[in-house]
């Protein structure tokens, strides 16, 4: 098979995505923050898919009511803060920043500056010893 | 004697937080709800469509709600706890039938035995969102206030009953 066939039949794939039977709202811009919400919020059914991507029952009422949320003039704050308050922090991708998720987000920072100062006093220390030479 | 001492604590440290950690299960999804009052809901009663109950039926008394439907497998195998439960008459046990066919869970409570006082049906699934349901069955412990006191997610077993939710009823009467 030819290299451009192959391609366009992976192209052909692309609008697969969509899996909601409601059809798309119909102002723009909420279509474009819905996208970017049911994109941000888990499926706590299939937990590594977010609720557009999940054909999970839950994902597809959770998506209805941020929908509704949208159609009836809540703000993304809004319903983000709606899921978190029912599911908690883990229903977000990227869960705000507070008391309970900052080990999260400042963890591989804190474990790079240990691994690197490690590294920095291990090495300091070994500069000073004599070079060994090759017979 | 430091290089092997600070290496070896490191060590016993991390050790320590992955034998916790092999007994954690990462996909269980803790409940916000603990601590704060039941959600609101207003759903008609499933043996009765004509009564309705809300969050303020729990008022009064150490309850428990069990979020169950006929189409799940976990439901089925903990039906016998739940007899057992309520046999045991120490609180009693609320159910709320979720997302499921009416008609159907009747034919299964008088089938295998209704351990329920009241069953609420919620067949579109938006009353279990307030309550953070995410997959049946899941059992809230509710107290006389009406606030959450604690969830379990999955089945119930002798284990569950007699460690965690028993001893956590018991003291809340006691409490009262």
């Amino acid at each position: 098979m030819s290299r451009w066939l192959a391609l366009l039949i992976l192209f052909c794939a692309l609008p697969a995505a969509a899996i909601d039977d409601q059809g798309r709202l119909e102002d723009p811009a909420l279509q474009t923050r819905y996208e970017k919400l049911t994109n941000e919020l888990r499926c706590l059914v299939c937990q590594n898919q977010s609720i557009a991507d999940s054909t999970a029952s839950l994902a597809g009422d959770l998506r209805v009511q941020v929908r509704d949320m949208l159609e009836s003039g809540a703000s993304d704050r809004e319903i983000l803060d709606y899921m978190v308050a029912r599911y908690g922090d883990f229903v977000r991708y990227r869960p705000g920043f507070n008391a309970r998720t900052w080990m999260l987000w400042i963890g591989p920072f804190i474990a790079m500056a240990l691994g690197l100062g490690i590294a920095a006093v291990v090495i300091i220390r070994r500069s000073g010893e004599p070079r060994e030479t090759v017979e | 004697m430091f290089r092997t001492l600070i290496p070896a604590t490191i060590f016993a440290i991390l050790v320590v937080f992955f034998w916790v950690g092999l007994t954690l299960d990462p996909s269980e999804v803790p409940s916000p709800l603990i601590g704060k009052p039941a959600p609101a809901f207003t759903l008609p009663s499933l043996h009765d469509a004509g009564t309705e109950l809300t969050e303020q039926t729990f008022r009064g008394q150490v309850s428990l709600l069990n979020v169950w439907a006929t189409w799940c497998v976990g439901c089925r195998q903990e039906h016998d706890m739940l007899l057992a439960i309520a046999a045991e008459d120490v609180a009693p046990i609320y159910g709320l039938n979720y997302k499921d066919d009416r008609a159907d869970a009747l034919e299964w409570l008088r089938r295998l035995g209704d351990p329920y006082k009241a069953n609420a049906v919620d067949q579109s699934g938006e009353a279990a969102i307030d309550w953070g349901v995410y997959g049946a069955p899941e059992t809230f412990l509710i107290d006389a206030e009406g606030i959450v006191r604690y969830k379990h997610i999955g089945p119930l077993t002798p284990e569950v009953w007699q460690q965690k939710l028993r001893p956590r009823i018991v003291k809340l009467k006691e409490g009262a």
